[in-house]
Parts: C-alpha cells; sequence; structure tokens
C-alpha cells in the first residue's frame, strides 16, 4: 500500500485488518513524480497505490498496470456514473477513483491586506518571502501557464519556457517550495500563502480558522485520484479486498471526513456529515468546475522537458 | 602473528569487499555509461551534465563555507580541549559524541524549529524588544529557508567530525617535546606555530574530508533548511532514483562525476598536506 | 595565563551550546501539551503515552535495534578476522586491501547507498527473472539487503579500530605461546585476543552508533517493507514530525547518557584502584 502523506483516515486500516486479516503495510510519497520513481526502482514491492489521473494515463501507457477485476469489488457500483469512464482511464479496467478534488489558493486572512482571487497574487512583492508554492514540477509551472494564460496541458515548448522564467522571476519573493510541509506552515502563520489541494484547505481551516481558500480567476486543477494495482503486485487478490473495502460507504465516508478530500461514491456523498457535503470547497458548483481543467498525460519528450526545466528553475534558485 | 597461515583470515572480508564494494562501483560506471538503458551504451548522461554547472558550484561553495567554518571553529575547540586535565577531556569527547545518538534528521529538523520567523529565535528577540530597534516594520529575521541555513546546518551536523580528530592529534603530542622548545626559548607562538600545528596537520586533514565530503553530498540538510530553493548535488541524485525526475543513468552519470571532482580535491589537498598517515577519529 | 583559561572554556562552552541547543529544544518539546514545535502550551506526559501505542514507530525502533546490533555483531568477527588476515600480509597486499577497505569510508554515504542499490535491484531482478522463476521463488529488497548493506559499511571501522592495537601487539608472543604448545587456536583465543579486545570492542561500538545513526545507505537498500526509525522520521519530516518522536530520542538519549556514565564510573574506579595498586607496589619494591 502506498499512498500519499495525509491521505487516508489510518484507522480505516486497523478496521480492514481486522475484518479481513491481511496486514496492511502503509508508506506515503508526497508527489505523483516520486511514486512513478519508486515503483520504477522497485516493482513488485506494493499492491495498492493511489496516483492521480495523468499519471495514471503515463501508468497504463507504460504497462505499469494490472488490470483490476471489477467482480471482486462489488461496491464499484457505489462509485458515481461522473467518475466512471473518464479520460485517464477510459475502459475502467485500470483504476477505480478514491477521491477528487481541486487545487486553490490558500491565503491567511490575517496576513493578506486583501483577499487575493487571482494567481497573481503568487507573484506581489508585498509578500515576499511569505509565499509558498509547491514542490513538484507539473502543480507549479502549471500554476506558472494559467497565469499566462495557455492550458495546463500545452505541449508547445515555448509556452513551457515561458512559464519557467515567470517562476525565475518569482523565485526571490518565495519562501519555500513545499509539499506536505505547507500544513505546517500555514496553520502557525509561518507563511501567508501557497497553493494546495482543496480537501487539504478544508483540513488546515479546521485548525487555524483565520485561513481562506479560493479558487482563482484563471481556472484550476481538477484531480482524480483513483487506487490502481501495479504490475507485479505480490497479493492481487488482497489488494481488490482492500480496493472493496475502501469504496464501501462506511469507509469513504469515514475517510472523507478525515481527510477533507471530495468522494466519488454518491451514496457515501449523502450519508457525509452536512457540513461537510455541502461545503463549497469541496463540492464546488458547476460554475466553478467548468473553470478548471484536468491533466493530462505528455509525451515523453514534453515530460522530459519539465524535468530539465524544473531543474533549470531549482538551480537558479541557489 | 604475522603468520602466513593468518592470511585465510581475510578471505571473508575480501570476498565481501569484492562484492559488496568493487561491484557496486562498477555498476554505477555501467549506468552512467547506459548499461541496462534503452539507448545502450551512450555518452549522452555525461554531455548532459553541463545543465547542472550551477549546482555543482552552489554544493562545492556551500560545502567548502561549511568546512572553513568547522575548521575555525573546531580548531580552537579541540585544542583547548587537550590542554584540559584528563578526566575534562574523556567527560568532553563523550559529551561531544553524544548528540550522535539522537538522529541526525530530527536534531536538523529541531533547528527549523529554532529558526522559522515564528521560531523561538525570533519571538526571544520580539520577546525583548530587539526588532524595536529597526522601527516598526521589521518582525523578524529571515533565517530559514536560505543557503545560510543550510551552511548552519552543515556545521552543526559534522562539526564533531572535525573537533575530534584534531582532538585526538593533538592529544599525542609528547608533551616533553613542547617543554623541551620551551627550555630553549621558544614562545608560545613559536611553540604553536613550530610544533603544534605541524604536527596536529594530519588531524585537520582528515577532519576537513570528514567535514567536506557528507556536506558537498548531502541531501536531506538543504530539503530541511534551505525550503527546495538550494538544491544541491545530493539532491539532484536523489530526485534521479527516488525523486521526481526518474533517471538511474544520469543519476549514475552524476554521482560518478561528484565522487571524480571529491577524490580530486582530496588528492590536491593530501599533496600540501604531509598527511600519509590516517588520523583516527576515535 | 588563567584569563587565557577561561576564556578557552567559554568558547568551549559557546560550541557545546551550539551542539546542544537542537537537542534541548527537542527534549523540552517532547513534554509539550500540544503537536506546536515552537508554542509551549503546557506540560504534558501524552506524546509518551501515545509513543508505546504506535505501532508504526515501535516497528520501526525494532528494525533500527535488530538491525544495528546484527550488524555491528557481524561486522566486528568479519572485521576481526580481516584485520588479523591483512596484518599477517606482505605490505603492497595489504597496502592493496586496505585502500579498497577505506573506501566506503571515504565516499559520500549517497554514492554508498546508490551503488548498493544498483546491486540489490540488479542482482534480485535478474535472480527473479532466472532462477526465481524455476524455483517460483521472488526475492525483494527488505531487511536482508539492509542488513548486507550495514554490514559493508560497518567493517571498515572495524578494521581501522582493531589494526593499531595488532600493531602495538609484540610480535614474538603468538610464537612464544606456540613453542609451549598452544594450538593456533589456543594461542589466539588465550593470547592474542585479550591484547587486542580493547580495539575490537571500540569497533563495535562504532559500528553500531554508525549503524544507529545512518539514514542516507538504509534510505536506498531497505526497499519498501521495512523502515528503521531514521526512514520513519524522514517521510514524517516532509510533513510535520510527531512529538512522539521527540519523546523515543528523549528516552534513547537518555538510555545512553545513563549508560555511558555508568562505564564512565566504573573505568574511573578501576583506574584509581590500579593506581593504589600500582603505589603500595612502588612503596613495597
Amino acid at each position: 500500500m502506498f499512498n500519499w502523506g495525509e491521505y487516508i483516515d489510518e484507522s480505516l486500516l486497523e478496521t480492514f485488518e481486522e475484518q479481513t486479516g491481511i496486514k496492511v503495510n502503509y508508506k506515503t510519497f508526497p508527489d505523483n513524480e516520486t511514486l512513478y520513481s519508486t515503483l520504477q526502482s522497485s516493482m513488485g514491492e506494493y499492491d495498492v497505490i493511489i496516483p492521480s489521473d495523468y499519471m495514471i494515463a503515463r501508468m497504463i501507457d507504460e504497462e505499469m498496470l494490472e488490470r483490476i477485476d471489477l467482480n471482486n469489488i462489488p461496491n464499484y457500483e457505489k462509485i458515481s456514473d461522473s467518475y466512471k469512464h473518464l479520460d485517464y482511464d477510459p475502459g475502467n479496467e485500470y483504476s477505480v477513483p478514491y477521491t477528487w478534488g481541486t487545487v486553490g489558493l490558500i491565503y491567511n486572512t490575517t496576513m493578506v491586506s486583501e483577499a487575493p482571487t487571482s494567481w497573481k497574487a503568487l507573484w506581489d512583492e508585498q509578500y515576499k518571502g511569505q509565499i509558498l508554492m509547491f514542490d513538484n514540477s507539473r502543480d507549479c509551472i502549471g500554476i506558472a501557464l494559467k497565469v499566462l494564460g495557455y492550458s495546463f496541458n500545452t505541449t508547445d515548448e515555448a509556452q513551457i519556457k515561458e512559464a519557467v522564467d515567470l517562476l525565475i522571476e518569482q523565485a526571490p519573493l518565495v519562501q519555500a517550495y513545499v509539499m506536505d510541509q505547507i500544513f505546517d506552515k500555514l496553520e502557525v502563520g509561518e507563511a501567508a500563502m501557497g497553493p494546495y489541494y482543496a480537501g487539504d484547505a478544508i483540513t488546515m481551516m479546521e485548525s487555524n480558522p483565520d485561513l481562506a481558500f479560493v479558487l482563482p480567476e484563471e481556472g484550476a486543477n481538477l484531480f482524480v485520484d483513483a487506487m490502481c494495482i501495479p504490475k507485479g503486485a505480490p497479493n492481487k487478490e488482497n489488494a481488490e479486498a482492500f480496493i472493496n473495502f475502501m469504496c464501501s460507504d462506511e469507509a469513504a465516508v469515514a475517510n472523507c471526513e478525515y481527510i477533507g478530500y471530495s468522494t466519488p461514491s454518491d451514496s457515501a456523498r449523502e450519508k457525509l456529515e452536512p457540513e461537510l457535503a455541502q461545503n463549497p470547497i469541496a463540492y464546488p458548483d458547476e460554475e466553478t468546475l467548468s473553470r478548471c481543467e484536468t491533466f493530462i498525460n505528455l509525451p515523453e519528450e514534453i515530460l522530459k522537458l519539465y524535468d530539465s526545466e524544473w531543474l533549470r528553475l531549482k538551480g537558479a534558485g541557489g | 602473528m604475522k603468520n602466513r597461515r593468518n592470511r585465510i583470515l581475510a578471505a571473508p572480508y575480501v570476498g565481501w569487499m569484492a562484492v559488496f564494494v568493487v561491484i557496486p562501483l562498477f555498476l554505477v560506471v555501467l549506468y552512467a555509461f547506459g548499461f541496462d538503458s534503452k539507448e545502450g551504451f551512450t555518452l549522452g548522461n555525461f554531455t548532459q551534465i553541463h545543465q547542472y554547472a550551477g549546482i555543482f558550484a552552489n554544493s562545492f561553495v556551500l560545502a567548502l563555507f561549511a568546512t572553513a567554518i568547522c575548521l575555525l571553529l573546531g580548531y580552537p575547540a579541540a585544542y583547548f580541549l587537550a590542554r584540559e586535565v584528563p578526566a575534562v577531556r574523556r567527560l568532553a569527547t563523550i559529551i561531544i559524541m553524544l548528540p550522535m545518538w539522537m538522529n541526525f534528521l530530527l536534531r536538523t529538523y529541531s533547528w527549523m524549529s529554532l529558526l522559522e520567523n515564528t521560531g523561538l529565535i525570533n519571538r526571544f528577540l520580539r520577546a525583548i524588544h530587539f526588532f524595536d530597534l529597526f522601527g516598526p516594520e521589521k518582525g523578524y529575521f529571515t533565517m530559514i529557508n536560505t543557503p545560510g541555513a543550510v551552511v548552519l546546518g552543515m556545521v552543526y551536523n559534522f562539526l564533531p567530525f572535525m573537533i575530534l580528530p584534531i582532538f585526538s592529534v593533538i592529544d599525542k603530542i609528547d608533551n616533553r617535546v613542547i617543554e623541551a622548545a620551551q627550555d630553549l626559548g621558544a614562545d608560545s607562538v613559536t611553540v604553536f606555530s613550530r610544533i603544534i600545528f605541524p604536527l596536529s596537520l594530519p588531524g585537520v586533514l582528515s577532519g576537513i574530508t570528514m567535514v567536506f565530503i557528507p556536506s558537498v553530498s548531502t541531501f536531506v540538510i538543504s530539503k530541511l533548511l534551505g525550503g527546495g530553493k538550494t538544491i544541491l548535488l545530493g539532491d539532484l541524485i536523489d530526485m534521479q532514483f527516488y525523486g521526481s525526475t526518474y533517471n538511474p543513468h544520469l543519476g549514475s552519470a552524476i554521482s560518478l562525476v561528484m565522487m571524480v571532482l571529491v577524490m580530486a580535491a582530496m588528492a590536491l589537498m593530501n599533496r600540501f598536506g604531509a598527511g600519509e598517515e590516517e588520523a583516527m577519529l576515535f | 595565563m588563567k584569563q587565557r583559561r577561561i576564556g578557552s572554556r567559554v568558547f568551549n562552552l559557546l560550541i557545546l551550546l551550539f551542539l546542544y541547543a537542537p537537542i534541548f529544544v527537542l527534549i523540552a518539546f517532547s513534554f509539550n501539551a500540544t503537536k506546536s514545535r515552537s508554542v509551549w502550551a503546557g506540560f504534558s506526559l501524552q506524546w509518551y503515552e501515545k509513543l508505546f501505542s504506535d505501532s508504526r514507530i515501535l516497528d520501526a525502533l525494532w528494525t533500527t535495534l535488530l538491525v544495528s546490533v546484527l550488524a555491528a555483531a557481524l561486522a566486528t568477527v568479519l572485521g576481526t578476522m580481516a584485520a588479523i588476515g591483512f596484518y599477517s600480509m606482505r605490505r603492497r597486499m595489504r597496502g592493496v586491501c586496505m585502500t579498497i577497505n577505506n573506501i566506503p569510508m571515504t565516499n559520500a554515504d549517497i554514492i554508498t547507498g546508490v551503488s548498493l542499490m544498483l546491486l540489490f535491484s540488479f542482482a534480485i531482478v535478474s535472480f527473479n527473472a532466472t532462477l526465481g522463476q524455476l524455483l517460483g521463488i521472488t526475492f525483494r529488497m527488505g531487511f536482508a539487503t539492509l542488513l548486507l548493506a550495514h554490514i559493508t559499511f560497518n567493517v571498515p571501522y572495524v578494521i581501522l579500530s582493531v589494526m593499531p592495537k595488532l600493531r602495538q601487539l609484540d610480535p614474538n608472543v603468538y610464537e612464544a605461546a606456540q613453542d609451549l604448545g598452544a594450538t593456533g587456536w589456543q594461542a589466539f583465543w588465550k593470547v592474542i585476543l585479550p591484547e587486542i579486545m580493547p580495539g575490537v570492542v571500540n569497533g563495535a561500538l562504532i559500528a553500531f552508533t554508525m549503524s544507529i545513526d545512518d539514514f542516507v545507505i538504509s534510505y536506498f537498500t531497505a526497499g519498501s517493507r521495512v523502515s528503521t526509525l531514521s526512514m520513519e522520521i524522514y517521510s514524517m519530516a516532509r510533513k510535520r514530525i510527531s512529538p512522539e518522536i521527540n519523546a523515543l530520542s528523549t528516552l534513547l538519549f537518555v538510555s545512553v547518557l545513563l549508560l555511558l556514565v555508568i562505564i564512565n564510573i566504573r573505568q574511573f574506579r578501576q583506574e584509581k584502584a590500579k593506581a593504589r595498586k600500582d603505589a603500595v607496589l612502588r612503596s613495597n619494591p
């Protein structure tokens, strides 16, 4: 079992272990790219992984995933039709949706002069040293692409380079490039703002009510994270049992209430606490969703460009 | 004891070294040239490396700073320590080694609590109204997420590796030599510059090696204290294996180049020093 | 002169303060009532309580202790044998062996880690694809690879600490013992080993310390199923380290401190006793 940091209610693992007698070894990874590398260097180590949409597409392309036998996952029918047959896995053969959500800007209302509505706030001189940015290439460069008015999925090298130039310009203002450390930094007021996932924003706002979340006007990322079984998984049946367990209403509700992300299961959504089920951060309206764009898998040479451009940014930072 | 038959005792370890020291390094070289990759044999991984010249330069400069600071702090500390009475000396060596028992990641992480904008040092300075001296604008010093914080992390983690070898060398200097020099009319400056310092050189060289090498290749310190803004060689290598840009062949090539550069630097240094006999750390 | 001594002591105290400041912070915040690591919210022992029911941390602690003890023990045996073997070699041969032996110590940890990872994954993949398939066995990185890696970086420290003791040895003692009828094995066991024992013990201690403190090499060689304490802390540090880890480290720190104090008091007593005996012997020639 390999999951994102802070992305499951760990008591569910115990429940699952009690119910089935299957011992879960649980490990976390900070971003999709790290998950990809780790799988590459240790095939056959994991039974269940939870990558995001575009990474699932890449893994399917590179034949890194096992087909999932949906007959072993009766709870699959609970998943809403809007999360079946999505672009990244049109045949529904390799993945079972885990959660979905958006990426927006989280900010501390006591530390900004006016509420930001645009990604451009991240380039605002007055917040020098108070800005956090994503520490992964796809999300970070994606934001700059949106500021420039381009698509997340552009394959135009010049646009990507322009976006990275913009990020290099921003670098002196940035306090740190972070992933999950953002929880710690925003909760205590160490930084004023940073982009992150909506579900995590809800978690953070529980511990610091000064925080707020906005989906910037330029548009944002809509993602679906799904459970997959990597090639060569040693215990495929246990993996399917686990996926089925996570789709059950009981587990899905408990999990979403714990991590704050949105559930793809209709029946689970009905059973959520109303406070969360009606939270516009977790379940934005149609109009907001129409501004969002999903990541798709990029061709290999563009991925290479992302890697080298990302290092160009990081190398310039010192 | 220098018995021919006893040589056989080394056999298991010689085999071990062949499998777990020599072959792995050989594999690094092979991978760097594209072994086991789609392209087959290639020099491409090396020709790409010039892109990372900035990161190489960064790592070497920061590691040099850290080593110089360690030497400036560590040499006097070791020297003063060696002049104490034996009981103090023994206690002090233990005290210097003891932090190693507290996980180094955790100790480094703890510096975050001290250095952050809302951290303990800034809180303390605010409490004593220190920032009032700078007018109302200033509320904190920016210490974390800077190259300075990374150097501090290196100095902090590796300072004991500078103090201990220097100390153990100075400690072994025969007191009679110093007394003889004094009897012959040498003042304390002369005693230091003509006797103690030259005799302590092996310790200094081994200290420099033991600070510089881990500093230049660290990848955790820069992540924790540098805020992902200062990428060092260690980070770059980590990224190729477990990080966001998977490419073990490039990673091997970078490792190889780093290893060669470090070895060259060390060889150069050892030519200047007299140290053919390595000083012991403990 | 006296003033200078005060100056030097102040300097050394400042160095110690620098080395210990973060440790004091760590210990202090293990007693904090909240999760925060910079705001004090009152005294509490809750993190100590939680620690003892946290199976992930306790598993990692167990792995760390097990791998350190096993690696130190095996490395001590292997290293002591190798040191004697090297010592008996001709100068040229010994030089070659010592140079290779020094590689893991002078190489950056990350290179040792990466190179071992390449070896393990290459060996495992080739095995699983061939012989493993025939026999129906699949190997994976795990405790075994972790242990092999730890032994590899521990042995050089053992050799370096045993070697000087061998050089100090009177070369005739061993022959003398054999002349008196001892077998080679007896001579080693009764004569040589007691003489080099301090070096062996010292080597074992260094090896154990290195294993406990290691992160980089474990990170590259442990695979996905086992974690050492360092690896667990690293994955936590990407987000927020639970004060349970502070509590655990405090406990480890205090136990090592006690151990060292006890050893030193014993040593001190022994030395005093020996000094007294010497004095008595000298006064009654």
